[in-house]
């Protein structure tokens, strides 16, 4: 139903309107600040929450994690795939670990069901590549963030 | 005509021809830059200072682009139809008087590359014709929404010529003539003073009304927001020019700042005095202390000088009222074109008409 407001006569006759709108914006336009960030010279903070690019943490130069395949069995994505082996101290580890980042959709799924503190998402966010590659365990094993 | 005639209307042309043509690559960069700040934003601001040289990349860009013919068009008009838009502008730029005359071994210079009789009338005739452009475009190209764009255009532009063509009676009323340069020249006379201040006889003055009229249809008849319907991207994809790429929808770019120009130079020649110097300017120009030919050649700048800024204003203006307004509704145009504005410049032609009755003016 169409509703029909009474609207005075000084209201129809928008010039003032008009006027009051061009001095909001001339107003942003001197005095507003700017909000915008010129990326590659600034970048924004983003929270230590962020979740981008993967990393297997290690301690003393070896990776915490113990091939458990808790992660590659919750990835909604199922874009890690892992090959359990064995080191000489019958410790478990994995001998592939790979994570194919086209597919994952960084959900924070498998740094959430780690349990010992392996796989992390870290705050780095450039990602793009010319080519489509899978990440294997020695580039998963660099230690991009502080997790 | 002789050789002195010859090099007057040359150097005039230049005068005029280089500003007018520089005028789209600097818009571009005023409109992108005075947009980003109005929405806190900072616009092009790589290349040169402030972003100044922005407009060469884009000029390089768009020359570099490849410009294919489409297979459905119409090759005739398709091609013809920027063209056509394009030498509108150009042609109605020669009536402006942009300074008042001068002379040189007493030979009088007027400052306006055709000093028609019809003064802008003319102006009003040929401006209308770039409406042929926009429907040629959009005929041509032989798709829906571009033909939509120009249907749009044509019926917006034929309204509000209307209401353009009587709102700019009431000034023929008051100066009675349709001589752009006499209207100039008309509009240096004093109209009251107040203590200190002196109010000119500007068309602003004796026909607001008329002037705000005259500025909305100017609005409309240069396709620019908020009466950008031909050009509407979310209904129509965007108009006239959907079939157009490369240096040819470039040249409907830089027509429609040109339209822009001649617009705001018409605004400013009838409501703001033209070449009237702004105030202030009399009396640099009296502690100059110049005689002569010198004095003269300053004067001439100077007032060149004023009718410039007037111009660039609303140029400027047309930038901002574009950034501030939502769009209309296409029933809202035209209820407006008809219904407000149309009633409106008849009761304004009413209303000069009692005052010259009464000689308040
Ligand atoms: S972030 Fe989500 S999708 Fe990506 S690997 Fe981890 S669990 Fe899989
Ligand atoms: S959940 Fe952690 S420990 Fe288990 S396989 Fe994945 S990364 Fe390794």
């Amino acid at each position: 139903m169409l509703v029909k407001h009474k609207k005075s006569i000084w209201y129809e006759f928008y010039v003032i309107d008009i006027a009051k709108g061009l001095f909001i914006t001339m107003r942003n336009m001197l005095f507003a600040p700017n909000v915008t960030i010129e990326y590659p010279e600034v970048r924004r903070n983003y929270s230590d929450r962020f979740r981008g690019m993967h990393y297997i943490k290690s301690v003393n130069g070896v990776e915490n994690c113990t091939a458990c395949m808790l992660c590659p069995t919750v990835c909604p994505a199922e874009c890690i795939h892992i090959e359990a082996g064995e080191r000489p101290d019958k410790e478990k580890y994995p001998v592939k670990f790979e994570v194919d980042l086209l597919r994952c959709c960084f959900c924070g799924m498998c740094e959430e069901a780690c349990p010992k503190d392996a796989i992390k998402l870290s705050n780095i966010y450039e990602m793009s590549v010319s080519q489509r590659t899978v990440y294997d365990k020695s580039y998963l094993a660099e230690q991009r963030g502080n997790k | 005509m002789d050789t002195f005639d010859w090099v007057a209307t040359a150097v005039k042309i230049l005068i005029v021809l280089v500003p007018l043509l520089s005028v789209a690559p600097v818009m571009a960069w005023v409109e992108r830059r005075g947009s980003a700040l109005m929405q806190n934003r900072k616009g092009p601001n790589r290349i040169g200072p402030l972003g100044l040289l922005q407009s060469i990349p884009d000029a390089i860009k768009f020359m570099g682009k490849e410009d294919p013919i489409p297979g459905h068009v119409e090759k005739f008009y398709y091609v013809l139809a920027p063209l056509a838009s394009l030498i509108v502008p150009f042609l109605t730029f020669a009536v402006i008087p942009f300074a008042s005359s001068m002379t040189i071994d007493g030979r009088v210079i007027n400052f306006q590359i055709a000093d028609l009789n019809v003064g802008f009338l003319f102006i009003l005739a040929v401006g209308s014709l770039g409406v042929y452009g926009i429907i040629m475009a959009g005929w041509s190209s032989n798709n829906k929404y571009a033909l939509l764009g120009s249907l749009r255009s044509s019926s917006q532009m034929i309204s509000y010529e209307l209401s353009m063509g009587l709102s700019v009676i009431g000034i023929v009323m008051a100066f009675s003539t349709v001589h752009l340069g006499e209207i100039a020249r008309a509009q240096g006379e004093v109209l009251m003073t107040l203590g200190p201040l002196t109010i000119p006889k500007w068309g602003i003055f004796i026909q607001p009304l008329g002037f705000l009229i005259f500025l909305t249809t100017a609005f409309a008849e240069t396709n620019r927001l908020p009466f950008d319907l031909p050009e509407g991207e979310s209904e129509l994809v965007a108009g006239y020019h959907l079939e157009y790429g490369s240096m040819k929808f470039a040249l409907f770019m830089m027509a429609e700042y040109m339209n822009m120009a001649v617009a705001s130079g018409f605004i400013a020649s009838l409501y703001f005095g033209g070449w009237q110097m702004l105030p202030g300017m009399h009396s640099v120009l009296d502690v100059l202390g110049l005689s002569g030919l010198t004095f003269d050649i300053v004067r001439v700048a100077f007032e060149a000088l004023s009718f410039l800024l007037k111009l660039c204003f609303f140029m400027w203006f047309f930038v901002w009222v574009r950034w501030t307004l939502p769009r209309f509704r296409y029933d809202q145009l035209m209820d407006f074109g008809w219904k407000v504005l149309l009633p409106l410049s008849l009761a304004n032609i009413f209303i000069t008409g009692v005052m010259i009755y009464y000689r308040w003016y």
